[in-house]
């Protein structure tokens, strides 16, 4: 049952609207109860063939040998692809905001970091025709150490799980192994409180299980491009990606979408267009690639597991005064988004309170697992499973009731966050309050009167002096940056005012069209 | 052997919108010559109903009724650029380039209407039922429909706007993490009842009730489909999920839906909710985002209320049956916390 709680805020809004506020029903409600809603797999085509990958059964393997032989005579195949087959076989995702660098290939070459990384697709008349190949590839594998838990991965020692970062940890800013939040001097509070808790959290992977799984077809168009029909939650995020990584300009495609069948984040990795398009490029034929149940739940990208360690100083009068925090994200064998969800997870700290004293390291480590990615709550629900089971524990040690805690230390408007922006426009004392009453939760009157809007700013409003450690020296700038650099402004060329007419599809073996390509995210930068 | 009860909460904030690399979302409206509005998006309506607030803003903007709206994505020839359908940006950014183009296109449907009048723009006001008329005046009125007609066969105007949200990159401090990562934020405040059996270790949801502030309800239907769907979202979260039961060993994963666990029909509880309004300054009508926070206060709050229940800490997720047996184990019995 939902209650709209009009009286609250009342005089920040005006409720003389005509459309907004009502529960209008949803304009494809007609589509989706009846059935005739269209997906991407509604699109059965003329000849279109089906895609299958071939998945590492090792979590960790060099690969001596890949032989395909007997896999190509077998009956329906029309094409197998390897590596060396995709124009870009190297790419991360975030490489669209220049953010990272590229470290994960379409398919495997010299290694394979995680069991169920692909390594050899297969394109055949029918699915089944397409698995009885893949049964007759043969790999020669050296299988290799492999490292599961992100602590172990960062000592010394450890097996190198993605060459692209040798320590196991993406590289912030050039020079960290995490990203720091330094707010005022959490030891100094340390040493006033009147208690110190100290408490680890760990949260397990999970899977995004949306009811229709990762997949797109791909078909050849006229005029040299291709139509893609696509289950992705990020149309031109995954266009772009799928230009760069087949080296094409960007108007080659056609993407449609728009009805997703569950995404939650899981449809964002773009897993199955670029080597669904290859095979179109590839065979002249439309060309189909979906993930079974058993692919989706063990090698799409789940959210990414997190452990997180929290230091909080507390006063007797149930203040904290101190936050530490060190966490460490499981990315799995490659980037993908996780490095973003790090900063997003920083800037989250210490949860919503006004804490003078808070400091932070958030780790993104690989692992030799299926790599994580971005789910409902990204980089912010492990966090907060683990500063509100904190929050209880904090209000039991200092015996006061775990809604007034939260109340006295919520953040107010014109507080100061630890990220060093202002409050504004908050509203968790409300929320609270209103919480408190639905459940028949006992406040006392003085609680129930606090507000968002008072009492905020002022002393904590004020930035504690905040000791910094020394800044190490930087390497040389290395071809990518953590954050993007945008090409000198004489370097960029405005996009086109008009689509292009699509250029001639060039010949499967024509060299890289230069140092520069077009993005739609962000323009035509030098690579 | 018994069941014990308890109770526990949680409350939280989550930022709306991407906070790295710069955040922007086209759109595009242009009316038919029958008065009819298409917003063009390359936007996804992941089934949170995108397509439907999006539609709302427009209607409410154009001051037309939502009937002559409609809503088309996502198509990469004729919806202009969007980042993507996560972040929680969908309402909020797409929300906001929808509003700006329609206001664009409003420009020109009132000067249309102007010009058929013969009075000023500015004395024009729309009724939202598909009809312009002179402010004070009902009788001197035009409806939307005559005016796209004059508007493309008379006029020479193309009932069209054009409109772009962008929020720009913000850098991060490498030393003090100091960044704008958000313009704003949707809050919550969530209270969880649950039944635990201290024989077989297993929790059962007995009920939740819930404040989210999320800066406006633009359709109170879609967000209440929102909060109930996320909410139960969270409780599987914290009681069922993982493709890795023994985590960090990667073995025993499930392949399917018999093998991967989450609630079944049985185990819905009643989830009474209230929604707080704080309007956005910079939100579409005020809006945040529901989508993504309303799963986050179940997980913490249903482990606080195992501890209300039977005093054992669970500090690891999923918080599966076995994993509670263990701690009730160790701590050699139940030992139920004081009632609240």
């Amino acid at each position: 049952m939902l209650e709209l709680r009009k009286d609250i805020f009342a005089d920040e809004r005006d409720d003389n609207l005509k459309e907004i506020g009502k529960g209008t029903q949803r304009q494809d409600m007609l589509g989706h109860v009846t059935g005739t809603s269209t997906y991407f797999d509604d699109h059965k085509l003329q000849g279109m063939l089906h895609l299958k990958v071939l998945r590492s059964p090792h979590a960790h393997a060099r690969l001596r040998r890949i032989d395909t032989m007997e896999a190509e005579r077998s009956p329906g195949v029309r094409r197998i692809i390897r590596g060396a087959d995709v124009p870009v076989n190297l790419n991360t995702l975030l490489s669209l905001i220049n953010f990272g660098k590229d470290d994960e290939p379409s398919l495997a070459v010299d290694k394979v970091r995680y069991k169920g990384e692909p390594i050899v697709a297969i394109v055949a008349d029918s699915p089944r025709e397409a698995f009885e190949a893949l049964a007759k590839v043969r790999v020669d594998y050296e299988p290799l150490p492999a490292v599961f838990d992100v602590e172990e991965a960062l000592k010394s020692g450890a097996p190198v799980v993605n060459e692209t970062y040798p320590k196991n940890t993406f590289v912030y800013h050039d020079v960290y192994d995490h990203q720091k939040l330094r707010f005022g001097d959490v030891e100094r509070g340390f040493a006033e409180a009147d208690h110190v808790l100290e408490q680890r959290y760990q949260m397990s992977p999970i899977e995004h299980a949306p009811t229709e799984t990762n997949g797109s077809i791909a078909a050849p168009d006229t005029n040299g491009r291709y139509v893609v029909y696509t289950s992705t939650q990020a149309l031109f995020f995954s266009l772009d990606t799928c230009a760069k990584i087949l080296d094409v300009p960007s108007n080659t495609f056609h993407f449609i979408g728009g009805t997703v069948g569950g995404g939650f984040g899981g449809k964002v990795d773009t897993l199955t267009e670029p080597l669904a398009i290859l095979g179109a490029m590839l065979t002249g034929r439309p060309v189909r690639y979906q993930l079974g149940r058993e692919e989706e739940m063990q090698f799409g990208s789940p959210r990414g597991a997190e452990r997180i360690y929290i230091k909080d100083g507390v006063m007797r009068d149930g203040r904290i005064v101190a936050r530490k925090i060190r966490a460490y994200f499981d990315s799995g064998a490659y980037t993908r988004l996780s490095s973003y969800a790090v900063v997003k997870c920083v800037a989250h700290l210490p949860g919503p309170y006004t804490i003078p004293n808070v400091h932070g390291d958030v780790y993104c480590v690989f692992t030799n697992r299926t790599p994580a990615t971005a789910m409902r709550g990204f980089g912010v629900t492990a966090m907060d499973f683990a500063l509100e089971c904190q929050m209880d524990k904090l209000a039991h040690l200092v015996g006061i009731d775990p809604m007034e805690f939260r109340i006295l230390n919520a953040y107010r408007d014109g507080d100061m966050k630890a990220h060093r922006r202002e409050a504004k426009n908050t509203a968790l004392i409300e929320c609270v309050q209103v919480a408190a009453e639905k459940a028949k939760w006992p406040l006392r009157e003085e609680i129930k009167r606090m507000s968002s809007r008072k009492d905020g700013g002022g002393s904590r409003a004020a930035i504690s002096p905040t000791p910094l450690e020394p800044v190490p020296q930087r390497a040389a700038v290395s071809q990518q940056r953590t954050t993007y650099d945008r090409a000198p402004a004489a370097a960029v060329q405005p996009p086109p005012p008009t689509p292009a007419p699509p250029p001639p599809r060039p010949p499967a073996s024509s060299p890289s069209h230069g140092a520069t390509r077009f993005s739609s995210v962000f323009g035509t930068r030098r690579r | 052997m018994a069941r014990h009860r308890g109770r526990g909460i949680a409350s939280i904030n989550y930022p709306i919108g991407m906070n790295l690399g710069g955040d922007p979302s086209q759109a595009l409206v242009h009316s038919n010559p029958s008065g009819k509005f298409t917003v063009s998006l390359s936007s996804i309506d992941l089934g949170q109903g995108m397509k439907s607030v999006t539609r709302q803003i427009c209607a409410e903007t154009l001051g037309v009724p939502v009937e002559d709206v409609y809503v088309d994505t996502a198509d990469s020839d004729t919806g202009p650029h969007c980042m993507g359908s996560f972040a929680s940006r969908g309402t909020h950014r797409v929300g906001n380039a929808v509003m700006a183009a329609a206001k664009e296109a409003r420009g020109v449907m009132m000067e249309a209407a102007a010009e058929e009048l013969e009075v000023n723009a500015a004395d024009l006001e729309t009724d939202g039922r598909g009809n312009i008329h002179v402010k004070g005046a009902p009788h001197r009125s035009i409806s939307t429909k005559d005016v796209a007609i004059a508007a493309q066969f008379k006029q020479g105007k193309t009932i069209s706007g054009r409109g772009i949200f962008l929020v720009p990159l913000s850098e991060v401090n490498p030393e003090t993490g100091e960044m704008s990562p958000a313009t704003c934020y949707a809050h919550a405040c969530l209270v969880a009842e649950v039944e635990v059996d201290d024989e077989t270790g297993e929790v059962a949801m007995v009920r939740m009730d819930s404040a989210y502030e999320l800066g406006r309800a633009l359709n109170p239907r879609l967000v209440e489909q929102q909060l109930v769907g996320g909410a139960w979202m969270g409780v599987s979260h914290a009681l069922f999920e993982t493709p890795e039961p023994y985590y960090p060993d990667p073995a025993h994963g499930p392949r399917d839906f018999v093998e991967y666990l989450m609630p079944g029909p049985g185990d819905i509880c009643p989830h009474d909710i209230a929604v707080l309004e704080r309007p956005a300054a910079d939100g579409p009508f005020g809006a945040k985002g529901p989508g993504e926070m309303c799963a986050n206060p179940v997980l913490p709050a249903v482990a606080n209320a195992i501890f209300n229940a039977v005093g054992v800490r669970m500090d690891e997720l999923p918080i599966t049956p076995e994993k509670v047996l263990r701690a009730i184990k160790a701590q050699g019995g139940a030992r139920p916390q004081a009632r609240r």
